[in-house]
């Protein structure tokens, strides 16, 4: 039990995609103008990780080692373009802000990365705990720096005014994006991973 | 952990994958098809509601060529007369294409314009489906004023740091009057390069 717990844990902290491992930059300093749709972009990601975690253990011992590459990622499209139809049916308001960022969720070194490093060589069940910590780690460190640059760039966050007035416009374009994850990223490394 | 690699496994692993991920996005396809379908349906209905005028009939989605570009349009008419267009306008921004609808009177004054889907940055030229001032001043916008942005010597208020995408907005709404007044029986030229050159 223990065990799987830590294996949740380790995607938050020792594992932590954005803070710890430094995949998946794109989807990271591109969708977290807001934390709302940091959010969103964590949750979709989550959804395709566990799938595709899920799906490459339970291949994994029968695909020929020099073709394992183009299986994942055919395995990691299909869900992906699985997730973009169910989001334009379900929740088409998401999706026009989303995307454009979610057909690049195949190509999220995140993805490759898990399925690589973990899935590939452990069961389906440790797999699929893997993909929700890694993945939900994705998402929390998103919707922080999601908030930051919200707080900052809007002076909002979730949508809601916190003071008026516009905030440092350079907090929502591409500069403002390094900045707050090269700050967060330091004061994670200081006081979080050991 | 892997198989050996063999010329035969490889090519029995591969096609078995991608016909089982062809079948899986086949029947992900045909389940979604339908809600997609209404999805965008209903976000079009939508849009056309948002820009015309209350009472009226609309039509079926009409097309006319102008400027060598195809426009979709919807006509609202009551008492044998056309009180207004809903005509659908795309140009190139920022992020890519932005395609508006717009509702134009018939002597050409903007009556309302609604955002059908746009890939502008977020927080930036995306503040074009809820910037306040913006989005307002496409209200009853007379047709005696000009429709070009203040910097480039016409009536239209930009948004904040988003030049381009307020200057594509501008230019899709000023093709939508233009094709309207074409309708009308003015023979008006269309700009249909865009006005956005930044990329």
């Amino acid at each position: 039990m223990g065990k799987k717990i830590s294996l949740i844990l380790d995607g938050f902290v020792k594992n932590n995609p954005t803070f710890v491992l430094v995949l998946g930059m794109c989807p990271t300093l591109a969708t977290t103008t807001s934390a709302m749709n940091g959010l969103s972009m964590g949750l979709a990601t989550l959804f395709v990780l566990v799938l595709s975690n899920i799906a490459i253990s339970a291949i994994a011992p029968m695909v020929p080692d020099k073709v394992h590459i183009p299986v994942y990622i055919v395995v990691i499209a299909t869900f992906v373009t699985v997730l973009q139809l169910l989001m334009q049916a379900f929740v088409p308001s998401v999706y026009a802000t989303l995307g454009l960022f979610i057909p690049l969720i195949v190509v999220n070194c995140i993805v490759l990365g898990r399925a690589e490093a973990f899935a590939g060589k452990n069961s389906v069940g440790a797999s699929a705990l893997d993909g929700i910590g890694v993945g939900l780690g994705f998402t929390a460190s998103l919707v922080v720096i999601g908030l930051v640059r919200e707080i900052l760039g809007s002076g909002s966050a979730f949508g809601w005014k916190l003071f008026p007035g516009d905030g440092v416009l350079a907090f929502v374009m591409a500069p403002g994006a390094f900045l707050v994850l090269g700050y967060l990223m330091a004061l994670f490394n200081k006081y979080l991973k050991k | 952990m892997a198989a050996k690699s063999t010329f035969r496994n490889m090519v029995l692993c591969l096609t078995a994958v991608c016909l089982l991920c062809g079948a899986v996005l086949g029947l992900v396809y045909a389940a979604t098809y339908d809600a997609i379908e209404a999805a965008s349906l209903k976000a079009l209905q939508a849009s056309i509601g948002q820009v015309l005028p209350e009472g009226g009939d609309l039509s079926e989605a009409n097309h006319v060529e102008v400027g060598g570009q195809d426009y979709e349009y919807y006509l609202s008419t009551g008492d044998g007369k056309t009180l207004a267009y809903a005509v659908k306008s795309t140009v190139s921004s920022f992020g890519g294409p932005l395609t508006l609808m717009v509702g134009v009177l018939p002597d050409g004054t903007v009556y309302n314009t609604s955002v059908l889907s746009h890939t502008e940055t977020p927080g930036l030229g995306a503040k074009c489906t809820t910037d306040a001032a913006f989005v307002g001043q496409w209200k009853n916008f007379p047709a005696t004023k000009s429709l070009k942005l203040k910097k480039d010597g016409g009536d239209v208020d930009a948004i904040t740091a988003s030049t381009i995408t307020s200057r594509a907005y501008t230019l899709a709404v000023a093709n939508a009057v233009a094709v309207v007044k074409n309708l009308e029986g003015e023979s008006v030229a269309v700009d249909a390069a865009s006005g956005a050159s930044a990329y």
